[in-house]
């Protein structure tokens, strides 16, 4: 078949200053975005294409009893109707670790919103209403909501005669993954201390709200094969799962990425790729499946929602003495991402401190609540929440400034992980709340002007719910720890591909990698390794697919160091093709070419001493370089299952922040007035981007301080406010300014010195914000997001 | 039914419209200009944001219908749009465009692959260069409101250009830098007058 229109290209972008590493380079896709013309997967459109749709358990948990699809597929418009009946071979479930989740239901649902069966016709509405004529008879079955229900002795089981790697050693089948660390001697630690302080905390399930909703066009191929063009965080993981549900081998499944719309893990798993694929080859025309928000919300994992029991003690002089602490996660129905982020909520639990006996546990429930997985942060943000709230009870017990003492117990360079893995790059964690602590302070009263109150910076807005009565300030701080990259011995690997050749008497260098691009800005990155590698101006950036090596995910703040260390990489061993090319045609001219250290700049190339030996254009004439290679950062060890010891992680990436908020105590309205960041990025590669992602993750942070909660109803485990009118995300009037100090401490491991910094912003964020409305208003607040009847005493 | 109206100054006709569907459908899968995109579908997000008769609106909440005989700017229309209005043309969007200038529309080239050579408005530029653009999903409906605001309001407030942008949401950048561009582009616009 012809391709579809909205099919990506691959785009060149010069470059009139050197354009790279440490430049604030534009992006190369900055022109197509704002004239309307990218296209995104939800814009691919083919000639014939039908409409994909699914219908979705209306009950969390049930026994399916029957399904009568008749009258759906005797509905005009209509092509075909599949349930698990029709799924073409014996592998039926895909995940990303254990694969637990149905591609649709088999004789069970799990959760609120599980695909069960799909339906394809000529226009979306025609499918919508064929999937509303399929019966489903459920029998509903009793729901597990939470740590008691999962682990009573008479608890059903989410998944019986589970057989995954994890099931040997979990205490319970309803429990995904367990893991402790321990260290020291929690009990002799505890007599030192002279203060102890406990929490017990609630973090609520926070969305990714991405804007580009699931969708993706899949178009059979002559050769009985499907190509899916597709928005995802990476293309060879759906790749892997994908291909044996449809029974065919990899090469016939091709994937090329579509614009995203954003993505902050939600992409991690498969939506609808497979839907889309199985009805294509079934109708033998391309299929689109477009969700709207409603389905969205029901087609991703979520953050895991967590209870955590903390207790911290403190000696009088403000040296933390111990931590015991127990992290329960609601993974929901099915696995995802669960087991890894129980290794990072453990791994981290301690936060950025100085602990040397710990007795830590953290957990990931199966329950019949939505399935949570990956999210910005992905299990550090709920513990930087629980321990930096410690962190300001312990100081306020010991009457000391809540800043002074996380710096006086701040980890440094040396400083051991629980796990018992030192942390061996800068951690500048004193040093950042130093920082953010220096900033200028917003004025007071900002909302007064000489025309009266402006109620647009007070607490209710336009609402003019308060002139300024019943309005307090309130200042708090945090700072967090995230890893960077896949841990616990993952083999973390990522390719790149890199061509150079003379177009138009230009030398241009073309990178193509599977790197998903969901915004974060890894194109431009790319362009701007590949000039200052290759001293080119020109580059074109492949579109990303499958024909190339897997880039691994657009997760973990990894694609910068992984994806970018493999762009370097395979630029190096081009540049050492090219000089080869050189000696062979040049060497003869002058002796530099065989004696003295070569780079390319500027078009040419050069000794170390700037000294110019010839043009890249008369270098590479004729001749195509291209090198395709894989690149890998230093390997981490899996953690004990017994003591959680390990050199698990690859890097970590710090961040704190100042919250300034003025809340209206009467009603409990909340307005953030300032959100600083301190952060160290290691280098800033590109640092107009990296402040785009500090403020982003920062207003994320924000968001699930104050307004971001999806509600299930804990008696019927079901969705209540699967909309963005009742699902809310900060708006523009929601969000402060946040001003941005960023440190450049190299991290000798990485490409360049970077750090990852996509995610450290999202940690702090949110227990800054709950710091600052605690020091407003005094109260506790061990839950968040924070709610107007947290604030007034009527919830 | 049919529906026939002017987009970016062009007459369009479609056909075989269902009465359900929105002005943005029939943008977007009948008369290919994908450019407003469908993130909410609930008018909550303003993603889908056009100037219909000049009023910025949610297309997805316009009945196609509706949009009988009217006029609408999208995204895609939005720099010829800012610079007829620059010309001392038409702004409000509602007066039409003659059939020369239709036609010039249509034949005006751009390197489809990159888009460099495509003349683009303040607002556009500004957003490129300020980083407001991450995913750029919100980007079509920002770019629409935030010009429609400085149509209105050349020299606005910070609190001025947060209530205008209000009903569009951003996940990305958290809004700074989409400030920065707005500011930007008040800036660009008033020393070029």
């Amino acid at each position: 078949m012809a391709s579809p229109s909205g099919t990506p290209t691959k785009i060149t972008q010069g470059s009139q200053t050197k354009g790279g590493i440490g430049e604030s380079t534009l992006r190369p896709d900055g022109t197509l975005k704002v004239t309307g013309e990218f296209a995104y997967s939800s814009d691919m459109w083919h000639e014939d294409m039908l409409w994909g749709q699914i219908l979705r358990s209306t009950v969390a948990h049930a026994e399916i009893v029957s399904i009568d699809t008749s009258e759906a597929l005797a509905t005009p418009g209509v092509y075909a109707v599949m349930t698990y009946d029709d799924l073409p071979t014996d592998v039926k479930n895909y995940g990303l670790e254990i694969q637990d989740t149905p591609v649709l239901a088999h004789g069970k649902v799990r959760h609120h919103g599980e695909p069960v069966a799909l339906v394809a016709a000529d226009h979306p509405e025609t499918a919508r209403r064929a999937a509303a004529k399929i019966k489903v008879d459920y029998r509903e079955l009793p729901v597990i909501t939470d740590e008691a229900s999962a682990t009573a002795p008479d608890a059903l089981l989410v998944h019986e005669n589970r057989d995954d790697h994890h099931a040997g050693h979990v205490p319970h089948p309803n429990i995904v993954h367990r893991q402790p660390i321990v260290r020291g001697d929690v009990a002799a630690a505890r007599e030192r201390a002279d203060v102890i302080v406990t929490g017990e905390y609630t973090f609520g399930m926070q969305d990714q709200a991405f804007l580009g909703p699931e969708s993706g066009l899949a178009v059979p191929e002559e050769d009985g094969g499907v190509h899916l063009y597709i928005a995802t965080q990476w293309l060879h993981s759906d790749l892997r799962q994908m291909a044996p549900v449809l029974g065919l081998p990899e090469d016939k499944v091709r994937m090329t990425l579509s614009g995203v719309g954003g993505a902050f893990g939600g992409r991690e798993d498969l939506s609808m790729q497979i839907h889309a694929c199985l009805l294509a080859l079934r109708t033998g025309k391309p299929v689109k499946i477009v969700y709207n928000r409603f389905e969205s919300f029901f087609g991703h994992v979520h953050r895991h929602p967590a209870k955590l029991y903390y207790e911290h003690g403190a000696t009088k002089d403000g040296k933390l003495t111990h931590l015991k602490c127990r992290i329960v996660l609601d993974g929901g129905a099915y696995a995802s991402a669960s087991p890894a982020v129980v290794g990072n909520a453990s791994s981290l639990s301690v936060g950025p401190y100085v602990v040397e006996d710990v007795d830590i546990e953290a957990i990931a429930l199966y329950t019949n609540n939505p399935p949570c997985g990956a999210m910005r942060g992905f299990g550090a943000v709920q513990a930087c929440f629980a321990y930096e709230a410690q962190m300001d009870k312990l100081a306020a017990k010991l009457g000391m400034d809540p800043v002074e003492f996380r710096r006086l117990n701040a980890m440094e360079q040396g400083t051991l992980l629980p796990t018992g893995q030192p942390v061996d790059s800068p951690a500048p964690v004193a040093e950042l709340l130093r920082r953010v602590k220096a900033m200028p302070m917003p004025p007071e009263r900002q909302w007064e002007s000489s025309e009266g109150a402006d109620v647009r910076q007070l607490p209710g807005g336009l609402s003019n719910t308060t002139h300024g009565e019943g309005v307090v300030r309130g200042v708090g701080y945090a700072v967090g720890i995230k890893n960077v990259g896949f841990s616990e011995g993952f083999d973390d690997y990522s390719t790149a591909k890199v061509r150079m050749e003379v177009v138009a008497g230009e030398p241009v260098a073309t990178v193509h990698t599977a790197m998903a691009e969901v915004g974060q800005g890894g194109v431009t990155v790319h362009a701007q390794i590949a000039r200052t590698e290759l001293g080119v101006t020109q580059v074109t950036i492949h579109p990303a697919d499958t024909q190339v090596g897997s880039a691994g995910s657009t997760s973990a703040s990894r694609q910068t160091y992984v994806t970018g260390g493999a762009v370097k990489n395979s630029c190096e061993l081009v540049r050492e093709k090219v000089l080869e090319i050189g000696r062979r045609k040049f060497g003869s001219y002058h002796p530099a070419w065989a004696t003295a250290e070569l780079l390319l700049e500027g078009g040419k190339v050069v000794t170390d001493a700037g000294e110019v030996l010839g043009d890249l254009a008369d270098v590479l004439e004729g001749e195509t370089v291209e090198v395709e290679a894989e690149w890998r950062h230093r390997p981490t060890e899996p953690f004990d299952l017994r003591t959680g010891q390990g050199n698990g992680h690859v890097q970590y990436s710090f961040a704190a922040h100042r919250a300034v908020v003025e809340v209206d105590t009467e009603l409990g309205l909340v307005k953030v007035i300032e959100l600083a960041c301190a952060q160290d990025v290691g280098k800033a590669l590109n640092p107009l981007s990296v402040l785009g992602q500090i403020q982003g993750g920062t207003t994320q942070g924000l968001g699930v301080a104050v307004m971001e909660e999806i509600v299930v109803d804990p008696k019927t485990a079901k969705v209540k406010n699967p909309s963005f009118t009742d699902y809310l995300i900060p708006t523009i009037l929601d969000t402060p300014t946040i001003p941005v100090d960023v440190l450049e401490l190299a991290d000798e491991h990485a490409p360049y010195g970077l750090r990852g910094i996509g995610e450290a912003p999202t940690l702090s964020s949110t227990p800054a914000v709950l710091a600052a409305i605690r020091a407003a208003t005094g109260l506790e607040l061990n839950r968040t997001p924070v709610r107007p009847e947290h604030l007034t005493g009527t919830a | 039914m049919r529906v026939n109206f002017t987009v970016n100054g062009r007459p369009q006709e479609a056909d075989d419209v269902w009465e359900g569907e929105s002005l943005l459908y029939v943008l977007r899968e009948r008369l290919g200009l994908p450019g407003s995109k469908n993130a909410c579908e609930q008018g909550e997000c303003g993603s889908c944001t056009v100037r219909l008769d000049g009023v910025p609106v949610c297309s997805c909440l316009v009945a196609a219908g509706q949009v009988e005989g009217r006029e609408v700017v999208t995204v895609e229309g939005l720099a010829d749009f800012a610079k007829q209005r620059a010309e001392g043309g038409c702004a409000s969007g509602a007066c039409g465009t003659s059939s020369q200038n239709a036609q010039g529309w249509d034949a005006k080239g751009s390197d489809s692959q990159t888009g460099e050579g495509t003349e683009l408005s303040t607002i556009q530029q500004a957003f490129i260069d300020a980083g407001a653009v991450q995913c750029g999903f919100c980007t079509p409906g920002l770019l629409v409101a935030a010009d429609e605001m400085l149509e209105r309001n050349p020299n606005p407030s910070d609190a001025d250009i947060r209530e205008a942008l209000s009903g569009n949401l951003c996940r990305c950048t958290g809004y700074e830098k989409i400030m920065d561009a707005v500011r930007l582009a008040a800036a660009r616009q008033s020393e070029a007058v």
